[in-house]
């Protein structure tokens, strides 16, 4: 078994308003010239290690526990799962 | 009426509630720790406002899968009453009893203070001592209150009546529609924001919230 770091981020849907994305770009990236930055989303960030055979199955675990968990609320938020190469 | 109400690390107002269903109005309330929580005999249930887990990873949804959620289901299966106040609401939510999502308020703060609701639909044991339109006053104290639903789900609430309470002129969360208070499709299980319990005395500057207890005494399905 090998050990892969994982990342999860949780953020609202494009839908669902991000007010603190917004402050963000609105008062801090843009009030300091940052123009080229068009969009701001804030999230959370979960970062886990999972022991698997390979990146592909430690992959499917964190979405799968994603979803029996509910680490996030399907109604407002989507996910990313990132996984790096093996420790 | 035997009440039972759900008693969470990071609960508040939970012994206000039970003071209120006890002293005020006579009824058998009784607080029960959550993970103690495994009778369903009870007639109804409350699980009260806080930050149950210290709202970690996102209000409500560690509560969700407490051994307490179980019963709660059981007893929603049984067309029980079952409210949720504040916390409550959202960790219904959390555990799928309840459609939508609870999102950060747009002001982006905790936001406490007394609001007007007004009534959408009477026609729940949370709200049928109250009439339709009519408005009443109580507190609000969240941060995590906007209520977000996609435009196809917000149309099928509107019409199966599961929008139960809006404020009336004001929307200090930026929530979507001003909806404060939904219900589920049976419409036995109720979360709302504004806090019934805090609004159940002339002395704490109001006492329409007794109506939503006192809804659930008068309820016949």
């Amino acid at each position: 078994m090998n050990r892969f770091p994982v990342e999860i981020i949780i953020s609202n849907k494009p839908q669902a308003r991000d007010p603190e994305g917004e402050t963000i770009a609105r008062d801090l990236v843009h009030k300091e010239g940052f123009h080229a930055v068009k969009d701001v989303r804030t999230g959370k960030l979960l970062a886990i290690s999972i022991e698997a055979e390979d990146e592909e199955s430690a992959r499917k675990l964190a979405i799968k526990m994603c979803n029996d968990l509910r680490l996030y609320n399907p109604v407002a938020h989507s996910i990313s799962v990132r996984v790096e190469h093996q420790i | 009426m035997r009440i039972a109400v759900v008693q969470f690390p990071g609960s508040n107002c939970d012994r206000d509630t039970v003071h209120v269903l006890s002293n005020v109005l006579g009824l058998d309330a009784r607080l029960i720790w959550h993970r103690d929580f495994e009778d369903d005999s009870f007639d109804a249930a409350v699980l009260p406002g806080g930050f149950s887990f210290g709202d970690h990873l996102r209000a409500g949804a560690i509560a969700a899968h407490s051994v307490a959620m179980r019963t709660i289901r059981k007893m929603a299966d049984q067309r029980k009453p079952i409210l949720g106040i504040c916390n409550g609401f959202q960790i219904l939510i959390e555990a799928g009893l309840l459609p939508g999502a609870l999102l950060r308020n747009s002001c982006l703060r905790f936001v406490c203070k007394w609001t007007t609701l007004q009534v959408e639909n009477p026609d729940t044991p949370f709200t049928c001592a109250l009439e339709k339109n009519s408005k009443v006053r109580m507190p609000i104290a969240h941060n995590e209150g906007r209520f977000f639903a996609d435009a196809k789900s917000l149309n099928s609430l509107r019409d199966s009546g599961q929008i139960i309470m809006r404020y009336s002129n004001e929307n200090p969360t930026g929530t979507t529609e001003e909806i404060v208070s939904v219900s589920n499709w049976n419409r036995n299980v109720v979360g709302m924001m504004p806090h019934p319990e805090r609004a159940s005395s002339p002395l704490l500057g109001g006492d329409d919230g007794l109506k939503v207890f006192k809804s659930m005494m008068e309820w016949t399905p």
